[in-house]
């Protein structure tokens, strides 16, 4: 038999309901002591995969091996008795438990006093170099906190088999690099990981061997050290293609979109805007930069008028918004296309097809009682064929699209009623090459007709190579505002720890 | 001080029966599940209880009977919820009409069939529902009153209370209970049986539920079939599960002060306060509906409804 492999897959093929083929007789190899990238655009298979390996889903075909021994993983349960842990893209942690709470949960044995759990905690942190409070409640926690309790449950279980699933989505810079760190050092205890992500210069940093997948079929498996970039896009979208991100020229036009000293309180009695400034102009993409939650969501919703402010004054040109209704906003030429955690949350409805959603924009302009489809149903027509969308009808609910094709949707519908101002808010959450493409061209297809675009982003490569100028938020404060063409990614990091840009620096 | 001790055991024993019903709501609402059938499992437990005493004469087999029928509603309902991953405020809705229609159907039947058109628990069940008598504690002034001379349902309910209690907070398989409540995936994700702790809990909690409805019927009623001898306790109970912010000992205090709300009619001096009885009734709805106000502006996060609280689960859901 082959040589002691931690995970060994042999023609895994996952079909769901009789005929989507999520994988097809993928075959991978995974060691112990090394770190392995997972590498596949969307819906290439990669989670399902993963998910069979920890006991969510059963695979209808194939075998796997694990530590060389045939297994049957039908439960996460059992994945767990076989070593495996995954660490979840969502977190699957319970909000009002502390961490030690979290990390006891569905453990064996008999529930620990709090003074022996704090002990054994302490010890895995301090072999791994993770820091963590046990008695911290989740809900307390930054996004960073939170994945190193994932990380310590899984470790806590003496798991030596790690699957971690798009961990760096939600990390800033530095997070990362601490992230990683932890990583190596537990393949260095003669651990197996298995990192899943979209990011290139990632795997080519943490990995030591990559695995591609594409369209649910196992392509190549490399070592990261024999491999670059370009060669493995190829490998993932199957023809090469140019990874730069287009940026034109354009003529700016001053002052389309004013906010000044904008200041707005949570719910909670929290600032979570703290005298904001800026200018967005037409013809402009501006980046917004920060780590989640850092008063993105406010900002967006404040300038559309969703939640009220009570300092500071927002204006479209000449014309002020503070007090506006979102409906009367939205009129003026202010089009959001915000997407919140969930694509589908804010801004359309799921169980309705594409015509009905274009419906929700247009309907009230038409007179009488009754509501002509036929417009709306012309228009959803458009947007898929300009757009590329891929749907088997129109009036297919949107919520079984692919993400990418959902985000089109949504952004076709906010374009097609020509703003002035388009905002979009992690436009390109969870999309793959392809479809973030498309978007970053809808993006630069704006600008090039003088709308002033502000762009939520999370990717700082992106930000970087895409908008004209960033700025960065850090706890609802304005850490700086600087040009895209001279600034680097460390430089964002720092700003989005909250190290204030010099004065001088400031005006560019 | 005559008056304060009647005025107390009093109100202990009409807050019984809703300390069974907001402690059966407890354990399906920290599974996730809003039950709102407590009304209907109630009356399925009045009924069985009432007639299987009223049959065989065994105050035991009645409360076995009480129980279990209890608990089969709150079966169905599991089977609905949690299998099927029906909506859970119609399918509670749908088992207490349910519950409160077949206990009266049944109840009407046999009304027809006595001959005094009355019935009546038998006199040696009636004995063994009697307050207990301990000798020396239960003849202590004041103390024994207060403590040692109730019927057995009210020690039974206490001790359920602070079983439950040393359950979430002291055992691993609370933990896990109290984490399906609070994010399913994660329990699920963290090797807990969620859907077979989801059954165990919501058809136990209706069991509770059920002998909290024989107490109606039994204690308050003194043995003597009526129609509706529920009567709404049962959304009281959901209500105090709110009010003991879904914590079992909470829920002991919290059915007293409520249980001296539903009697404060009976100890007011109605020649000094002239309020009609009307009030009283409605005293505790009117309390319900203040704490809910102020929990909901309060928003403590420990304090909160179980996050997951009227969602169902499913793992492959994406």
């Amino acid at each position: 038999m082959s040589e002691q492999y931690a995970i060994e897959c042999r023609g895994i093929t996952k079909i769901f309901g009789g005929k989507v083929t999520a994988n097809d007789h993928v075959d991978l190899q995974l060691k112990f002591g090394e770190i392995l990238a997972l590498l596949g655009e969307n819906g290439s298979g990669k989670t399902t995969l993963m998910n069979m390996l920890s006991g969510i889903y059963r695979p209808d075909g194939g075998t796997i091996f694990v530590r060389g021994e045939e297994v049957f993983i039908n439960s996460p349960v059992d994945a767990m008795n076989l070593g495996i842990g995954m660490i979840h893209q969502h977190f699957k942690l319970v909000n009002v438990f502390s961490a030690m709470d979290n990390i006891a949960i569905g453990t064996k044995g008999r529930r620990l006093s709090t003074a022996k759990m704090r002990e054994k905690i302490r010890e895995i942190s301090s072999r791994f170099g993770l820091e963590v409070d046990p008695d911290k409640k989740i809900y307390d926690m930054s996004v960073s906190e939170k994945q190193t309790v994932e990380i310590l449950k899984v470790l806590y279980r003496g798991s030596d088999i790690l699957i971690l699933d798009e961990p760096t989505a939600v990390l800033t810079p530095q997070e990362t690099e601490k992230l990683f760190a932890i990583l190596k050092k537990m393949r260095d205890e003669g651990k197996a990981i298995i990192i899943i992500t979209h990011k290139l210069n990632e795997v080519m940093e943490i990995s030591d061997r990559v695995s591609v997948l594409r369209k649910g079929k196992s392509v190549a498996s490399v070592n990261t050290a024999e491999t670059d970039e370009l060669k493995l896009t190829e490998l993932m979208v199957g023809h090469s293609v140019d990874l730069s991100i287009r940026r034109p020229e354009t003529d700016k036009k001053d002052g389309v979109l004013k906010v000044s000293g904008l200041s707005v309180t949570g719910a909670e009695g929290m600032k979570m805007l703290k005298d904001v400034s800026f200018e967005v102009k037409g013809g402009e993409i501006l980046g917004v930069a920060g780590v989640a939650g850092s008063g993105q969501k406010e900002l967006c919703e404040a300038i559309t008028g969703l939640i009220p402010f009570e300092q500071g004054s927002v204006k479209l040109e000449d014309t002020e918004l503070k007090g506006k209704s979102p409906f009367e906003i939205l009129n003026l030429g202010v089009s959001i296309s915000f997407v919140p955690e969930d694509r589908l949350g804010m801004g359309l409805v799921s169980s309705m097809g594409i015509t009905d959603n274009m419906l929700l924009r247009t309907y009230y302009k038409t007179p009488g009682l009754f509501i002509d489809r036929k417009p709306a149903k012309e228009m959803a027509d458009k947007l898929i064929d300009r757009l590329q969308i891929l749907t088997p009808g129109t009036e297919t609910p949107v919520r079984l699209l692919s993400g990418g094709n959902v985000q089109k949707v949504l952004l076709g519908r906010e374009i097609e009623s020509a703003p002035r101002v388009l905002i979009t808010a992690y436009a390109v959450r969870g999309l793959d090459i392809n479809s973030s493409y498309a978007i970053y061209d809808l993006l630069n297809e704006q600008k090039e007709k003088g709308v002033a675009v502000l762009n939520i982003g999370e990717d700082l490569d992106v930000l970087l190579a895409l908008c004209d100028r960033i700025l960065v938020l850090c706890h609802g404060e304005v850490t700086g505002i600087v040009d895209a063409k001279n600034t680097t990614k460390e430089q964002l990091g720092l700003l989005m720890t909250g190290i204030k840009q010099e004065k001088e620096a400031a005006h560019v | 001080m005559n008056f304060w001790v009647n005025f107390i055991v009093a109100a202990v024993v009409a807050g019984t029966p809703l300390l069974f019903g907001t402690l059966g709501e407890i354990m399906n609402e920290r599974v996730g599940h809003l039950n709102l059938g407590v009304e209907g499992m109630m009356s399925l437990g009045a009924i069985a209880g009432f007639m299987v005493g009223y049959k065989t004469d065994n105050f035991a087999l009645a409360m076995i009977a009480a129980f279990l029928s209890g608990a089969a509603g709150a079966l169905v309902y599991a089977v609905v919820t949690v299998t099927f991953m029906a909506n859970h405020t119609v399918a509670g809705l749908t088992l207490t009409i349910f519950g409160i229609g077949l206990t009266n159907v049944i109840g009407f039947h046999y009304l027809g069939m006595s001959e005094s058109g009355t019935l009546k628990l038998p006199e040696q069940i009636t004995q063994q529902m009697r307050s207990i008598h301990i000798e020396g504690l239960s003849d202590i002034p004041v103390i024994g009153d207060l403590l040692f001379q109730y019927n057995p349902f009210v020690y039974l309910g206490i001790v359920f209370a602070i079983l439950l209690a040393l359950f979430y907070n002291r055992t691993k398989a609370g933990l896990n209970v109290i984490a399906i409540g609070e994010n399913p995936a994660a329990a699920d994700a963290a090797g807990v049986h969620v859907t077979a702790w989801k059954y165990v809990n919501i058809v136990i909690g209706g069991g509770i539920c059920g002998i909290g409805g024989a107490f109606t019927i039994m204690i308050t009623n003194g043995g003597v079939w009526i129609s509706d001898c529920v009567g709404g306790l049962g959304w009281i109970a959901v209500a105090l599960v709110i009010f003991a912010t879904w914590k079992p000992m909470n829920a002991i205090w919290g059915a007293f002060v409520f249980g001296a709300m539903r009697i404060l009619k009976y100890y007011v001096n109605k020649e000094i306060i002239h309020i009609p009885d009307a009030f009283y009734d409605m005293l505790p709805f009117l309390v319900t509906a203040i704490i809910l106000v102020v929990v909901s502006v309060r928003q403590v996060k420990d304090k909160a409804q179980p996050a997951a609280c009227g969602t169902n689960y499913f793992r492959e859901d994406r």
